[in-house]
């Protein structure tokens, strides 16, 4: 079981996300989000679509800045380091997008080494190696040569997942990774989770909407509505929730929605 | 009146904003030149598919631009009996101001609505996002090269056009409407300077450049989806066709009296 102490102690957090405000144009995503994450642990961070999930994910790799509020990791605040700088802290995150995001002029091999060739000096030989070592353990083989466009969905994930792993980083993020997939592949897709891991002890953050992925994953779950942290808990402590927005979310009630599209 | 003067303000802050950012883009770009300059294997095929595949459509338009040229000039210059001076019009304007700029709107059209498409469908993919997570800065990565290959290709096709319109124009003329080819060439060499031919391609260098940095700049200003997509291509293209037709006036104000200048 991962220590889960740096919830409560702020100074142990590897990744700090303090009174976090982000708005485009006039509406209001983030107001004030809050969390700490562990080094080790697997944050899942649930929410219905378009409260701003993505959002949050991408204020802690530095892709959007926020208006107010700060992101700190490992004592280097991200929110305030300019693009330059972000590339070398950016070395030490992976990210898993929604829809994979994966190069389209480029084959697999091409997409999965594209961090290597920008970040190491290594030889030719030694990153076709842990190409195919990173497609290995995310299922694949075989694929080096293919485009994306000759990819499925689940496989194109897997291939993200690869890219986003290739060099070792110790946060990985993951933005919806079972979203559009079918159960088994959602449960393949979990699975591969948990195995990245386990074998290299890296600290993950999950965004998603699927509560079964989110049982199964995390290490903590963090609900995310209206733009704050309403609660984060084990997810036994979810599932014993008895904050009524929380309890509509995981069991999937529409009563309350429905209610206000009426009124 | 009031609220007429807000919009109006909140219209010129968006504009020297957005004016402030497109300043920004630039720089990064061509500091993208020096700072990582492209690799072989990314230019390579950015020129072949810029270039080489732009070849026919721009042919096609210096061809049939200058025939047309040839059509008008020499049924105006007929009715006042001065056909034999139909030459030099004629070249001139294919050299100097027709070619270039009819050549520069094809390839904002071919090149410039495929940049911004690519690069839009990029930006709304995530694929900008994925780049900057593994450390590589987009502007340089992916303008930089576009960029230089308009800049370097945008004169080099022009001069393409200009010269298979200079072969129409005289195929008109000479062939068709039987103006006399010693007359044709001889006038057109006494009136055509090497200064023209400069300022054809110096406008054409400057549409180049255009072109590359206003369709990759709205390519990554993309919205939301494939509607996103489709609105950017267009303000690109639109956008591109404007600054081209502007500038081309203000450059031809500003080499004629350049030339005036430095022959008087
Ligand atoms: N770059 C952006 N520009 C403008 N609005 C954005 C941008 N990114 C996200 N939004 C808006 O922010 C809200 C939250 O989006 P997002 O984080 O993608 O939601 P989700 O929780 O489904 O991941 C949405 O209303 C979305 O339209
Ligand atoms: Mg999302």
């Amino acid at each position: 079981m991962t220590d889960v102490v740096c919830a409560t102690k702020p100074s142990e957090g590897l990744i700090r996300i303090e009174q976090v405000w982000k708005r485009f144009g006039s509406t209001h995503v983030l107001r004030g989000a809050h969390i700490n994450i562990c080094r080790g642990e697997t944050l899942v961070i649930i929410g219905e679509s378009g409260c701003g999930k993505s959002v949050l994910l991408k204020h802690i790799i530095g892709l959007l800045r926020p208006d107010k509020g700060r992101v700190i990791f490992d004592h280097i605040e991200i929110s305030a380091t300019d693009e330059t700088d972000l590339a070398t802290v950016r070395r030490r995150f992976g990210m898993v997008f929604q829809l994979a995001a994966l190069f389209d002029s480029m084959s697999v091999r091409e997409n999965v080494a594209f961090g290597l060739y920008r970040h190491t000096n290594y030889s030719e030989d030694r990153i076709s190696s842990i190409v195919t070592e990173k497609l290995r353990l995310v299922g694949l083989s075989g694929v080096e040569s293919k485009m994306p466009s000759e990819l499925s969905g689940g496989m194109r994930k897997r291939v993200g997942i690869a890219r986003a792993i290739a060099l070792d980083p110790e946060v990985i993020l993951y933005d919806e990774p079972t979203t559009g997939l079918d159960p088994i592949m959602s449960d393949v897709i979990n699975e591969l989770i948990l195995r990245v891991q386990r074998s290299q002890n890296t600290t993950s953050i999950v965004v998603t909407h699927d509560m079964k992925s989110a049982y199964k994953i995390g290490t903590r779950i963090a609900m995310l509505h209206k733009g704050k942290i309403i609660q984060v808990g084990t997810p036994e402590e979810i599932q014993n929730t008895t904050n009524p927005i929380v309890g509509q979310f995981i069991r999937g009630e529409a009563r309350e929605r429905i209610e206000e599209s009426l009124a | 009146m009031n609220l007429w003067l807000t919009r109006l303000l909140r219209n010129a802050i968006t504009a020297v904003t957005s004016l402030g950012s497109f300043a920004r883009f630039v720089i990064s770009t061509v500091d993208g030149v020096r700072a990582e300059p492209p690799q072989r294997r990314v230019i390579v095929p950015l020129m072949v598919e810029i270039g080489l595949k732009s070849v026919g459509v721009v042919l096609a338009t210096g061809a049939f631009v200058g025939m047309v040229l040839a059509v008008q000039i020499y049924n105006q210059l007929h009715k006042m009996g001065a056909e034999s001076t139909a030459g030099p019009i004629i070249n001139l304007s294919i050299v100097s101001e027709l070619g270039p700029v009819l050549a520069a709107i094809i390839l904002a059209g071919r090149v410039g609505g495929a940049m911004a498409a690519e690069l839009g469908t990029m930006k709304v993919t995530e694929q900008i996002d994925a780049l900057r997570t593994l450390g590589a800065d987009p502007v340089t990565y992916l303008v930089t090269p576009r960029f230089l290959s308009c800049l370097l290709l945008v004169p080099i096709l022009t001069l393409y056009s200009d010269a298979i319109g200079v072969v129409g124009g005289y195929v008109m003329s000479v062939k068709f409407y039987a103006i006399s080819e010693h007359y044709y060439w001889e006038q057109t060499r006494r009136f055509l300077e090497m200064w023209d031919v400069f300022v054809g391609i110096a406008k054409s260098l400057f549409f180049g450049g255009a072109i590359g940095l206003i369709c990759c700049y709205k390519g990554f200003q993309a919205g939301q989806g494939a509607e996103g997509v489709g609105r950017a291509t267009t303000n690109a293209f639109v956008a591109a066709f404007i600054t081209i037709l502007v500038s081309n006036f203000f450059m031809s104000l500003f080499f004629n009296t350049l030339y005036r200048v430095l022959h008087s």
